[in-house]
């Protein structure tokens, strides 16, 4: 512990002297920060050099070997190096798929080589990633997905589309399932494999959502050619691997988002007070206060199972069946937040873009558009409590 | 704040539900129930808990207690509310002790050393019709006379008065119908004269009573903590016990919804067992989800009461509301499960319903602890 609180003041004055003014007070989510890849478009000076220090110190991917350009800091370390960056509202300094799903995953299953080839440039922020799991028939049922790849000499030949493959328009390379037997049985015949993104015969269509953006894509694969060396894990085993990137992505969501209630209760309570015109005092309107209370209590209650895991997983005791809750509980209170900001704001909540709504205002209904995808996304709620009732409450009977 | 168990607390919580699974199964309550026992609990299995030191653990040692702490407490009220244990531990233990705790004067060495070796039952009077958990809503009136005080009033609902050692009754000493001033906590002798006990039967088969009080004399010594200014000592003591309740009803609820998933896996229809129909599997999924949220608040409120003072009123009220909440949602959800053998008298669930109903509405339900935090939050 004192070894701790020696690293938390090395941390906090190592960060004061590297860390370039303008970012003080830019902290926001998990992945408001810089995405990197050769395709990024940033030029603001800060930003760049707050990434080579950085990476630099190792502290992008903290836990990370220092040979794979990591900081090999103990995951003690690395919650008081976040406790640190929080307290100075310092924003990581890249984020992205690299460094939460395709990083853990390839330090577990990848081999040397394609270790030494990935991570340090996920590290530096030099390559961005993204997900081709998903396709049109092959959603929830992910396993029956009909990406095709064929061997051919010492590469594969990809053919094939994903859908809502995020960021796959601006990102370098893409991990995808790809069926490699189509005679076993579903999951037996799936291949975990790495593609560039400028690979011939790789193609990217943005698709409109109804927050108004385009974070995701169609992606096409037409003959695609691919080196063998790029599968990770063995040819026809690529569930084990898709499933284990599963549960780092899960355990982001919901980390994630245990991390961003933090201060939404007096968020809420501002807003209320400025559009019911109401600067002190009891809150006018009763049922509306009572849904902010539930909302600030599920926060905390989230907040609290969150650090009950992260002490168990210290003690070694190993995770109790809480952090199976967290995906579905996480992404409904963060809709759960949107849509009372969403009431409080009334009228002013319905704004598209144009004259008489702030810019506040706006990114708001926006922030709440994206948030009803949370429950789809990484695995729909349903399926979390189909997967809560089989694994954890034994609700599992063969033969029905 | 440390949120999980260590050795030895993990060590006590298994001691005190197999305890509790062997020595007192439901089967028990139901005995005394049918019986119309005149105690309606066991003072031997009372007396046998206390030389397992569990009377004791959160009273300090200066008053002859364990002193190990409020979460250890914690931890033997969810074991006692898993089988639905009929012993005085709200009544003694929760109220009346923690009320003599933070008194800390001549009734606490008086009584307290007797509550750790089970000798001594407490009730505490407080409630009253219309004071919808709120302490200073006190219309029970002591009036000084010569060197003592006559009470005179109707207190509600106290707990396990029937077969107290002692009562502390709150009464008014000054001001007006809810002011926060003018209340004052007095000790009485059960057998005083004017002191009326009508026992009164609930649906947990719990016991309580209505105490009627006219013209009771009590001396000023009687005058626990000072005079004119019992709230603060009442509230504090109702927070404690609220945290303490929260834990006891956790325990009733969790083990109402592992009955309920043992249903879903046992009872056929459609030659299949009923848990396989996905309506049933994502309900009970939704459950464990709220059960287990609510776990977390129950453990931090505990835990508050122990390590973090000031923050007790606001983790007491975020207990108590999850709980209260889940408990509800759990266990008519469980009834509902079981189908028509749910709502039989035979089966024990019907038990937990009524149980938990009295825990969720005792010490205030879920509302009026969101009520209460906004209101400690300032909107
Ligand atoms: C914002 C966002 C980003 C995404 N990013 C990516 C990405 O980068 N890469 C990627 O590969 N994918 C991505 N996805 C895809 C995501 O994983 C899928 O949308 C998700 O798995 C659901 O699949 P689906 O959309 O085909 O819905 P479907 O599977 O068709 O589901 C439709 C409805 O049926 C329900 N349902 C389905 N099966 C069952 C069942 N067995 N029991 C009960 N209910 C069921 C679902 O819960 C849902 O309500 C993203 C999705 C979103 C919304």
């Amino acid at each position: 512990m004192a070894d701790l609180e020696t690293f938390r003041t090395e941390a906090r004055l190592w960060l004061r002297a590297n860390a370039p003014q303008s970012l003080y007070g830019t902290r926001e989510g998990r992945f408001d920060g810089f995405w990197g890849g050769r395709r990024s478009t940033e030029t603001d000076p800060d930003i760049l050099r707050w990434r080579d220090v950085m990476a630099d110190k190792g502290w992008t991917a903290p836990t990370w070997p220092v040979e794979y350009g990591g900081g090999g800091l103990s995951r003690d370390e690395a919650k008081v190096l976040d406790e640190v960056m929080t307290e100075l509202e310092l924003p990581p300094a890249v984020v992205g798929f690299g460094l939460v799903m395709i990083g853990p995953t390839l330090l577990d299953y990848g081999t040397d080589a394609q270790k030494a080839e990935h991570l340090p440039k996920i590290a530096r922020g030099e390559t961005r990633w993204c997900q081709g799991y998903s396709e049109p028939g092959a959603g929830s049922d992910l396993a029956s997905l009909q990406t095709r790849a064929v061997a051919d000499g010492d590469d594969f030949i990809i053919n094939g589309q994903k859908v809502w493959t995020s960021h796959a328009d601006k990102s370098d390379w893409i991990f995808a399932l790809v069926r490699t037997d189509p005679d076993a049985p579903k999951r037996k015949g799936i291949t975990f494999i790495l593609v560039d993104m400028d690979t011939p015969g790789v193609s990217t269509r943005p698709i409109e959502l109804i927050s108004g953006s385009s974070i995701f894509c169609e992606t096409f694969f037409e003959d695609a050619r691919v080196p063998a060396r790029h599968v990770v894990g063995e040819v026809n085993n690529g569930w084990t691997v898709a499933k284990a990137l599963l549960g780092y992505e899960r355990t982001m969501i919901g980390a994630a988002i245990s991390g961003q209630m933090l201060g939404v209760e007096d968020e809420l309570i501002e807003q209320a007070r400025h559009y019911l015109g109401c600067p002190e005092g009891r809150l006018p309107d009763p049922m509306l206060r009572d849904d902010i209370v539930r909302a600030a209590m599920n926060d905390q209650c989230l907040n609290l199972t969150v650090e009950r895991i992260r002490q168990s997983l210290r003690e070694g005791q190993a995770p109790g069946s809480e952090s199976s809750i967290l995906k579905v509980a996480g992404t409904e209170a963060k809709q759960a937040r949107w849509e009372l900001a969403i009431r409080i704001a009334g009228q002013q909540a319905l704004g598209w873009e144009g004259p008489g709504y702030t810019d506040d205002e706006l990114q708001r209904t926006r922030n709440w558009l994206r948030s009803r995808a949370s429950t789809i996304e990484g695995g729909s709620s349903e399926i979390q409590l189909n997967v809560i009732a089989s694994r954890v409450l034994g609700l599992k009977f063969p033969g029905t | 704040m440390q949120l999980i168990l260590n050795e030895e607390q993990a060590a006590l919580a298994k001691t005190a539900t197999d305890f509790a699974r062997k020595r007192s199964p439901v089967a028990r309550m139901r005995a005394l129930r049918d019986s119309r026992d005149e105690i309606g609990f066991s003072k031997e299995l009372w007396k046998e808990m206390a030389e397992l030191g569990w009377t004791a653990v959160h009273i300090p040692e200066e008053h002859g207690g364990i002193g190990l702490g409020f979460f250890e407490l914690s931890l033997i009220l969810e074991a006692a509310g898993r089988t639905l244990m009929p012993e005085p531990f709200t009544s003694t233990l929760l109220l009346g002790a923690n009320l003599l705790i933070a008194s800390d004067d001549a009734h606490s060495a008086r009584w307290l050393p007797e509550v750790c070796t089970g000798d001594a039952l407490l009730a505490l009077a407080w409630d009253e019709r219309g004071a919808r958990n709120r302490a200073n809503r006190c219309a029970t009136r002591a009036v000084a006379v010569d060197g003592g005080f006559r009470i005179s009033g109707c207190k509600e609902s106290v707990l396990d008065a029937h077969t107290a050692d002692r009562i502390f009754v709150s009464a008014r000493t000054g001001g007006q119908d809810s002011d926060p001033d003018g209340i004052t906590v007095f000790s009485v002798d059960p057998a005083a004269a004017g002191l009326t006990i009508e026992r009164q039967t609930r649906i947990d088969h719990r016991n309580c009573a209505r105490v009627l009080f006219e013209d009771v004399r009590v001396s000023t010594d009687d005058v626990v903590g000072t005079l004119d200014s019992g709230l603060s000592l009442l509230e504090g003591t109702l927070d404690r016990a609220t945290a303490g309740t929260a834990a006891e009803l956790f325990g009733t609820t969790d083990e109402a919804f592992e009955i309920a998933v043992a249903y879903l896996k046992e009872r056929k229809q459609f030659g299949v067992p009923i848990g396989s129909f996905q309506a049933l599997q994502h309900r009970a999924s939704r459950l464990f989800i709220e059960l287990k949220l609510a776990e977390s608040a129950v453990i931090a409120a505990a835990k508050a009461v122990d390590d973090a003072p000031d923050n007790v009123p606001a983790q007491v009220s975020l207990a108590k509301a999850r709980i209260s909440d889940a408990a509800i949602h759990v266990c008519n959800e469980a009834v509902q499960f079981h189908g028509g053998v749910g709502i039989t008298d035979e089966y024990d669930i019907g038990l937990y319903l009524k149980r938990a109903r009295v825990a969720e509405l005792s010490f205030g339900d879920a509302a009026h602890h969101r009520d209460r935090w906004a209101t400690l939050k300032g909107y």
